[in-house]
């Protein structure tokens, strides 16, 4: 099964406001370069209802066109109307290879795909490459937990299609001149092929929105910082940064904190340039979802604790006597 | 109501290590355990009957001889039924194999125990986290699904879902049938009771084994039917550790660290 064209393509998740979510523009930076090695065309898909903020962001950060179906019936995600739509340009335009970001829609979305196509899907993935052999995308993922690593291939499947988490690669350099061109195609879903209703959205409080996958900053809080109460501290210090409060499934499970901030492998995967852990001991399952923080400092009163693996400042002490004084001087640096 | 939970057995990652010396998984003691997902399905459809106790909770399971041993844990929690699905052409099946002939086996399921009403998946292995098999079983059967469920309740004629999504949580009405992939609830899953467990030693869990599914498109399942191969695995590498800070007090190292960052322009 040969596609038509080399083309790679990219889905831009739309954000509720009509702006794209920032996986899919992270995924045009490592997209360029698998799109040249294979000699195709960049192409992000843009599915939505007020589509005109994400295609102009498409276009800066990198897409040479941008794939557009708009109407009211895709203002709101729902998995038959994206899956039709989704389908119906793949089969119409023929890409080799199709990227989605592995946020919850994208990954109700891929499998319902690919399965619709009968091709491959590897979800998660952290890495991408060419397989020199075969010219197929070498996808890598964590498996077993973070503990091991696979490279997958789809070699005679088309288009090979994979998940790659949020924050794993970084945006290119927005060119804001650049306007890539926009194709549009007319594909509706009639209403009553959308069998799913939003009955009810539960809004998070402003103040309790969490966006981990978003933060520059992240101070995370474990084991190790003892109870809810402990996790004060921790804030103060995020507050001083402005930055995110974290959690590991230590403290998660504990319930000293919501599983909205739980980073790590059946939480939010994190990229952000400083990654403090508090208390934390390193399970790999909380490595998986931070280690590819640019950096990352680790606080912890065991000298052996796997985080100091990964740090590349590490602190071994008490938390509760580093982090009121660490918090001061930063709020004195800051000043 | 009829669900059908859908479960795999997979090795306790947590208790997984690495040989430091061959650099290689150690599955050797890893204990198997019931998919901690599934469980979490297994709790929804659970739910479902103690509001509904004429509901019937079947468990299907694709795996090697020895994953009976999840399916009775289904029976002693929750189960009415179980099912094992084990056959030498299935192994080595990808994702969208293995939703194949789960498909199948959604279908004799069926004329066995009667149509099923809903489907319940974990929304992944713990093993494989890919949160495949569910969407494509769903895509296989056509039925509509809903992944990352966290409960859901019966109301008006429909499944109403309360599902988390990237900014929150919200309540999704989906027609029946249907499947649905569930995620960590806030609450914990049942423990079995000494009564259910005993009578869940004892049962006999029926094998569709390979020829079990007379119409299945042989080309579709196993290691040849499968689109993804994988091409290699590795342990990954864990980068050096770098400048460790250990202060008489706490608060000197702080103030150490906080100097560190500054010149590094991190902060």
């Amino acid at each position: 099964m040969e596609s038509k064209t080399k083309d790679l393509w990219v889905y831009i998740e739309l954000k509720e406001d009509g702006s794209a979510r920032s996986v899919g523009l992270e995924l045009l930076n490592p997209g360029r370069a698998l799109a040249e090695k294979q000699g195709g065309a960049l192409v992000g898909v843009v599915i939505g209802d007020g589509v005109n903020a994400a295609v102009k962001e498409a276009g800066a950060y990198g897409a040479d066109k941008v794939l557009v179906v708009e109407g009211p019936e895709y203002k709101d995600y729902s998995t038959d109307a994206y899956a039709a739509a989704m389908c119906h340009l793949v089969e119409k335009y023929s890409p080799a290879t199709l990227l989605i970001g592995a946020t919850p829609n994208g990954r109700d979305l891929g499998p319902r795909i690919s399965c619709r196509l009968k091709t491959g899907l590897t979800a998660d993935c952290t890495g991408l490459d060419i397989d020199e052999e075969t010219g197929c995308v070498a996808w890598t993922r964590p498996a077993f937990g973070g503990n091991l690593m696979a490279t997958i291939l789809c070699p005679d499947h088309r288009p090979q299609i994979g998940t790659v988490r949020p924050g794993v690669f970084k945006k290119a350099a927005p060119r804001t001149e650049h306007e890539a061109e926009m194709i549009r195609d007319d594909f509706r879903v009639s209403a009553d092929h959308i069998r799913t209703e939003i009955l009810e959205v539960i809004k998070e409080a402003a103040d309790e929105i969490v966006d981990l996958e978003g933060a520059e900053i992240i101070v995370s809080g474990g084991r190790g910082v003892g109870g809810p109460e402990g996790f004060a501290p921790v804030k103060e210090l995020a507050a001083a940064l402005g930055a995110t409060v974290g959690a590991s499934r230590a403290a998660v499970d504990s319930g000293w904190i919501a599983h909205s901030h739980q980073v790590g492998q059946t939480g939010k995967t994190v990229g952000p340039k400083l990654y403090i852990a508090c208390g934390i001991s390193g399970a790999i399952q909380h490595l998986a979802g931070m280690s590819g923080s640019d950096c990352i400092v680790a606080i912890n009163k065991d000298p052996d604790a796997p985080i100091f693996n990964v740090a590349n400042y590490g602190i071994v002490g008490n938390l509760f006597e580093v982090l009121p004084v660490l918090t001061k001087e930063i709020q004195k640096l800051k000043a | 109501m009829n669900v059908l939970v859908c479960v795999k057995q997979v090795p306790d990652t947590t208790e997984i290590k690495i040989d430091p010396v061959t650099n290689t998984l150690i599955r050797d003691g890893v204990p198997s355990i019931l998919n901690t997902f599934d469980g979490f399905a297994l709790e929804a459809a659970a739910r479902l009957k103690d509001k509904l106790p004429e509901t019937k909770i079947v468990a299907l399971c694709m795996g090697p001889p020895q994953a009976t041993a999840a399916l009775k844990d289904c029976l002693a929690i929750a189960a009415d039924k179980a099912y094992l699905v084990s056959g030498r052409t299935f192994g080595g099946s990808d994702t969208l194999a293995t939703s194949y002939i789960l498909s199948k086996a959604v279908e004799k399921v069926e004329e066995l125990e009667g149509k099923f009403d809903a489907i319940f998946c974990g929304k992944q292995a713990i093993d494989g986290d890919t949160a495949q098999v569910g969407p494509e079983l769903a895509e296989h059967l056509g039925y509509p699904q809903v992944t990352y469920a966290l409960e859901c309740e019966i109301k008006d004629n429909k499944l109403a879902v309360l599902k988390e999504g990237s900014d929150g949580n919200m309540r999704i009405g989906v027609p029946f049938p249907c499947l649905v992939t569930f995620t960590k609830p806030s609450f914990d899953p049942r423990f079995p009771t000494i009564k259910r467990k005993i009578a869940a030693g004892r049962a006999q869990i029926p094998v569709l084994g390979d020829d079990a599914f007379p119409d299945i498109d042989k080309t579709r399942i196993g290691l040849k039917g499968s689109p993804t191969h994988v091409k290699r695995t590795f342990v990954p590498v864990r980068k050096k550790s770098g400048l460790i800070i250990q202060e008489e007090t706490g608060g000197a190292s702080a103030l150490k660290l906080a100097q560190a960052l500054n010149e590094a322009h991190v902060i």
